[in-house]
């Protein structure tokens, strides 16, 4: 029997509970670095059928062609040539954690991804390193043919679904790390709901990187059938290295008439990760699409969430929070493009930057030269907690049709001191005065969150805001 | 000086922004009354608050200032809280996102005042009642889009939850109609007792009309001048501050409290 192993590491972020990893049990990883042969070599681990390991090369030549994007957070720290872009973690996935080895198991009780479980989700999904180690799903959604996997599983096991829609919202070519997951991509859900199904509690997945110069680039693909419901919630922590890791996901959605999907993240990576991910949905006639997107931890993270609103009476919402403290770089933002008539959407950022700390707010907002009745509204708040902090927004608007209505606010702000002796003339403490002022700022993207992630966000955020003050 | 007064100002300078608006103020307000302060515009009486309180843009210069016994001036403002201080706010602000309910839980607990969840929710409906809330007002965020009259209301509901031992109401009655005015007046006599001293900052005596002050003290130019009981009020009320202010200024201030 293997004995958990868990080192904290403290000297990067003291505050960071998650930090600590296991010894290293992996069965199977492949060279450092990246290259052609790397890539057949997944694929060949995979037992993945040829058209896949096509996918994958001409990926990696999309991936090599492209250059850096130089418009956004600073790249430069990033060494292709010193990460491990797949590290299998166990033989085999498991329907049941005494099944998973005990030191990975371990790891996700710190975690509480079982006891979550039990508690109130609908099924799980447990990836660390670059493969899944446990997944389940409750029996009843099963029998009605929902499908919760990770999306190598959704590739074997349900090829006609998966090949119809795998690729198709984000291309391999569409930006230089959209191009490098689809190359290299292991893991990740594959969920599909058929039709007027609705998913009443929500599926999890946990994404954990443990091992150190590792790059995790899961995959994922939910389709929502007509007039179906489901709730993703992601989550995602890593162990604090001295050195830099990588996360760069690829997650399509395709909500089909009427369908309603909506997609949580609780982005928590330690301050070495790079988090650069590309997350896109497609929304068709009278579907609903939410992307209600949390960002705490990682060095740097670009992400945008998109919808392209395809069917009349789609509705797009992105709903986004954002922490930077000391050495992080929150670029985050979203896009709703629509593309047909009485379309409407709906994008609240809010970020707060403290230490040193940098959060920009990118956003596009597309109209169609035919797409008539579109309404959209877009609000970013960004809150200073120091002097030295930063916050910037870029907001692109790009309209090519007359008959719209689009609203757009912004507001950069400091914490009130007045605000502050408020609270403490009361009898808080400084730092839970400032803390509660957080929370509440937080709150119209924390209220979105079911309870127990909200309490978990909460808290977090006391973490972060601890010693912020002087 | 009595042992058992609670508050006690000698010769306090304060300013603000470099600019001086305390020149030597003498109070003292014991435990169980009531005293009110009164002054024309700009004499320092909101200044004298904010300062007593401990709000950190207001640079103490010289003087003393204690609160049974305890030396004020070092401590934080959440500090002074904990000893039983409150401020009823003049302009209280507003916290987007914070709901009543979760604050004033913060605050019983920040003042080693915490109730069980029940208890508390059983207080704050009564006292809600009293000071005629409504019930949607636990949700609502702090002062967020509330009217004059509910800011001071949600400062009474404080005073009323969490019993200080010294009450500063700095002009709690202005902007209120004659019924807001009386219920924060009655919600406040409801709460002041044996055990607490209440400093009423205000321009007008009607007020003062439902309070019954004890003592009142007029604040010109950064120092207490004139001290009377409740009939110097109305003295104010009837002739203005200048026969006042034109007999006692500058030799009252050394005599000021009773």
């Amino acid at each position: 029997m293997t004995m958990a192993v868990t080192v904290e590491a403290h000297e990067l972020t003291k505050d960071y509970k998650f930090g600590f990893h296991d010894i290293d049990v992996s069965v199977f990883r492949t060279e450092k670095g990246l290259s052609p042969e790397v890539v057949a070599a997944i694929s060949a681990h995979k037992n993945e059928p040829e058209w896949m390991l096509k996918f994958r090369l001409k990926a990696l030549s999309h991936f090599r062609k492209r250059a850096m994007p130089s418009w956004g957070a600073d790249l430069s720290g990033i060494d292709f040539d010193n990460i491990y872009y797949y590290v299998k973690p166990t033989e085999e996935q498991s329907r049941s954690w005494d099944d998973v080895p005990d030191s990975i198991r371990q790891t996700f009780d710190r975690l509480g991804i079982p006891e979550a479980e039990r508690k109130f989700l609908a099924g799980v999904s447990a990836q660390y390193d670059s493969e899944v180690v446990y997944h389940s799903i409750r029996e009843d959604l099963d029998k009605l043919g929902v499908l919760f996997g990770d999306c190598d599983t959704g590739l074997r096991d349900h090829p006609e679904i998966f090949r119809k829609y795998f690729g198709t919202v984000i291309p391999a070519n569409d930006n230089k790390f959209a191009a490098l997951n689809s190359a290299v991509w292991s893991g990740g859900s594959f969920v599909y709901v058929p039709k007027g199904v609705r998913v009443d509690i929500p599926l999890q997945a946990y994404f954990r990187i443990n091992s150190d110069n590792m790059g995790q680039f899961e995959r994922t693909l939910i389709i929502a059938e007509e007039g179906s419901y489901v709730h993703y919630i992601e989550g995602c922590t890593a162990p604090t290295y001295s050195s830099d890791s990588l996360h760069s996901a690829v997650v399509e959605i395709i909500a089909h008439k009427d369908a309603h999907v909506r997609y949580t993240t609780i982005q928590n990576w330690s301050n070495n990760v790079y988090n650069l991910v590309t997350k896109r949905a497609v929304a068709y006639e009278g579907a609903r699409v939410e992307w209600i997107d949390g960002n705490l931890g990682s060095k740097v993270t670009m992400k945008y969430p998109a919808i392209y609103l395809m069917g009349e009476h789609a509705h797009g919402e992105v709903l986004s929070a954002a922490f930077a403290g000391e050495g992080q770089h929150q670029d985050a933002g979203s896009k709703c493009i629509h593309v047909a008539s009485n379309t409407t959407s709906n994008v609240v950022s809010r970020s707060i930057s403290k230490g040193g700390g940098r959060t920009s707010y990118r956003g596009h907002i597309k109209v169609h030269e035919k797409a008539t009745g579109v309404r959209s509204s877009v609000r970013c708040d960004a809150l200073l907690l120091d002097e030295e902090s930063q916050s910037d927004t870029y907001p692109y608007m790009d309209i090519d049709s007359p008959d719209v209505s689009i609203g757009h606010e912004a507001t950069v702000s400091k914490i009130g001191d007045e605000q502050i002796f408020y609270l403490m003339s009361r009898g808080l403490s400084e730092s839970d005065a400032t803390a509660l002022i957080v929370n509440g700022f937080f709150e119209p993207f924390v209220k979105e969150l079911p309870m127990e992630y909200a309490v978990e966000l909460n808290r977090l955020l006391a973490v972060q805001m601890e010693g912020s003050v002087g | 000086m009595s042992d058992s007064a609670r508050l006690v100002v000698e010769g306090l300078r304060a300013r603000v922004e470099g600019k001086e608006i305390l020149n030597g103020v003498d109070l003292v307000v014991p435990t169980g009354e009531v005293h009110a302060l009164m002054g024309p515009n700009g004499s320092g009486k909101s200044t004298l608050a904010y300062t007593l309180l401990g709000h950190p843009n207001y640079e103490v210069t010289g003087g003393s200032a204690s609160f049974d016994g305890t030396d004020l001036l070092p401590l934080a403002a959440d500090e002074r809280a904990r000893l039983g201080m409150f401020l009823c706010f003049q302009y209280p602000t507003s916290i987007p996102g914070v709901s009543v309910v979760n604050f004033l839980r913060a605050a019983l607990k920040a003042q080693g005042k915490e109730m069980p969840a029940r208890e508390f929710l059983r207080t704050l409906s009564a006292v809600m009642g009293e000071l005629k809330i409504d019930e949607s007002f636990r949700s609502r965020y702090i002062n967020d889009g509330f009217s004059g009259g509910e800011k001071k209301r949600m400062e009474i509901l404080q005073l009323a939850l969490l019993r200080p031992r010294l009450a500063v109401l700095d002009e709690t009655d202005s902007g209120l109609d004659v019924d807001a005015l009386r219920t924060v007046a009655e919600g406040v006599d409801r709460v002041r007792g044996t055990d607490m001293g209440v400093l009423v900052i205000t321009h007008y005596p009607r007020i003062l009309e439902y309070l019954r002050p004890d003592a009142v003290h007029v604040l010109h130019r950064g120092r207490v001048v004139v001290s009377g009981g409740h009939d110097l009020a109305r003295r104010i009320e009837a002739d203005g501050y200048d026969p006042i202010l034109g007999a006692g200024a500058g030799t009252a201030a050394r005599e000021g409290n009773p």
